[in-house]
């Protein structure tokens, strides 16, 4: 299983680095071709307006709504698939699985508030408001709850978005003063915060679990 | 999250728009750009507080905005304003000649520029959460950019040869605490985040310094001096996230009329990166 990571603008590297501290093999994903080689993909942290520009402009965009949504093709084209080295190992119903972080995590949602907010992909059906918490000196860390960790875990919220909606079938998986920070829906998995800013590794490791469910 | 990203600089909210429809990770304001700075003359000072607020008001992304070297009231009123960064810069007239501002007591992170890893250091020590190169800013001219980064890189890979007695000495000689030197010796990189500035005046000139190793860059009068401000900015901004990709940077260098107009370093009567070290 390869683990793509979202490379146009943002802290890439950073997930990159942790991804290989789990010896996962990661690949920076700037392109269609880059993308047609990972079985799941992170959004990173970045500027949303920035990001989405470049998911536009590519068609990387258009291609991860496509596989997030559409099952895994009939047995013949797959078995082709996996003789020629492309992607496989893909989890629920061979869906593209997907892991937003901060301005991933809003590229992602159903629906983006907030000033100059970017048209998202609408994967999630999620509300979610940019830069609600303000500026950056507004930026905050927080030890965080999270249901399936055994440990709290440290996390930080830079001009970090708020979920202020969330859709029945997305479920809570840590929440920060009441206002969900982390939450599921079926192959995406969102948080508001950067866990790997301190080369945290279980947000990814939960992650990484639902590649094999 | 600025990293892998294009900060560019603006002198109007007209301008911060045209950024950030580019595709700019953040904005500096100001009130003249470098080039302007350098032919001018005269002392260059913070910028009007209504010129801030009317580019915070234009834009979603981060503001950040300029202080003279070592003027902590300057900072005082950055932060009052909640820019999301200050630069302190030596593109302005430094006010203090002895210190730069204490970093540590503000709540606002700071960007500082440096041309050499002990320069480097001294910011990181004084608070700095963001270092750039200082290159020399308004002449288009990239050399003293590669050459300030190549030079913090080179001495941050020199630290690992090093003897305890000998990151001891250099600790001293630079007046900076060895704890700090030696976590850089392990880590084998600047504890922030490290960008480039100071002469970037086409997509090329981006795309080398992303391919030496810096995670971002600062365009000052690159953008709104050349031709075309809205290309020049759109391909500066492709050519940093797609420095590894040459073809892609070729097409994006393709008919973007001229670039500023560039200096030659020899022949400057003020080097801004002579300040403030």
């Amino acid at each position: 299983m390869v683990v793509g990571v979202l490379a146009f603008q943002g802290d890439f590297a950073e997930h990159i680095a942790v991804l290989h501290s789990l010896h996962v093999p990661a690949l920076e994903v700037r392109s269609l071709e880059d993308l047609a080689k990972v079985d799941a993909l992170i959004l990173p942290g970045g500027e949303s307006t920035v990001i989405s520009k470049f998911l536009e402009e590519s068609g990387v965009g258009k291609e991860i709504r496509r596989r997030a949504l559409t099952p895994l093709p009939p047995l013949p084209a797959r078995t082709e698939r996996v003789r020629s080295g492309g992607p496989r190992g893909e989890g629920e119903k061979g869906k593209l699985i997907l892991y937003g972080t901060c301005a991933g995590a809003i590229l992602l949602s159903k629906k983006g508030t907030g000033k100059n907010c970017p048209r998202t992909l609408g994967l999630i059906d999620v509300t979610i408001d940019r830069n609600a918490y303000g500026s950056q000196a507004e930026s905050f860390e927080a030890k965080l709850s999270v249901k399936g960790l055994k440990d709290k875990i440290d996390t930080a919220f830079i001009r970090a978005p708020k979920i202020t909606k969330i859709g029945r079938e997305v479920e809570v998986l840590s929440s920060h003063e009441g206002v969900p920070v982390l939450v599921r829906q079926g192959n995406i998995l969102i948080g508001t915060f950067h866990p790997e800013v301190r080369g945290n590794t279980k947000i990814h490791e939960l992650f990484l679990k639902m590649t094999t469910e | 999250m600025l990293k892998g990203g294009v900060i560019m600089d603006v002198v109007t909210a007209k301008q911060a728009k045209i950024a950030e429809a580019a595709g700019a990770s953040a904005v500096m304001a100001l009130e003249r750009v470098p080039s302007d700075i350098r032919a001018q003359g005269g002392v260059a000072r913070m910028s009007d507080p209504q010129l801030i607020k009317d580019i915070q008001k234009a834009v979603s992304i981060p503001v950040m905005a300029k202080i003279r070297i070592g003027h902590t009231m300057e900072a005082r009123i950055l932060e009052a304003l909640g820019v999301d960064f200050i630069d302190e810069s030596e593109v302005l007239t430094p006010a203090d000649p002895f210190d730069h501002v204490q970093k540590s007591g503000f709540n606002i992170p700071f960007v500082c520029g440096a041309t050499t890893l002990g320069e480097a250091f001294r910011r990181i020590a004084e608070g700095a959460c963001m270092i750039r190169t200082k290159g020399e800013a308004g002449t288009g001219n990239v050399i003293e950019a590669v050459r300030h980064l190549k030079l913090i890189r080179g001495q941050i890979a020199g630290l690992k040869s090093m003897s305890l007695a000998q990151l001891k000495s250099f600790a001293k000689q630079e007046r900076v605490p060895l704890e700090l030197v030696q976590d850089v010796r392990k880590a084998q990189r600047l504890p922030v985040v490290t960008f480039v500035a100071g002469g970037i005046a086409t997509p090329a000139d981006a795309a080398l310094l992303m391919e030496l190793g810096a995670e971002g860059v600062f365009v000052g009068s690159g953008i709104f001096k050349s031709r075309d401000p809205k290309r020049m900015a759109r391909a500066i901004v492709q050519a940093t996230t797609h420095y590894k990709d040459p073809k892609k940077v070729m097409e994006v260098s393709t008919g973007l009329g001229a670039a500023m107009v560039g200096l030659e370093i020899a022949n400057l009567q003020t080097k801004m990166q002579e300040r403030g070290v």
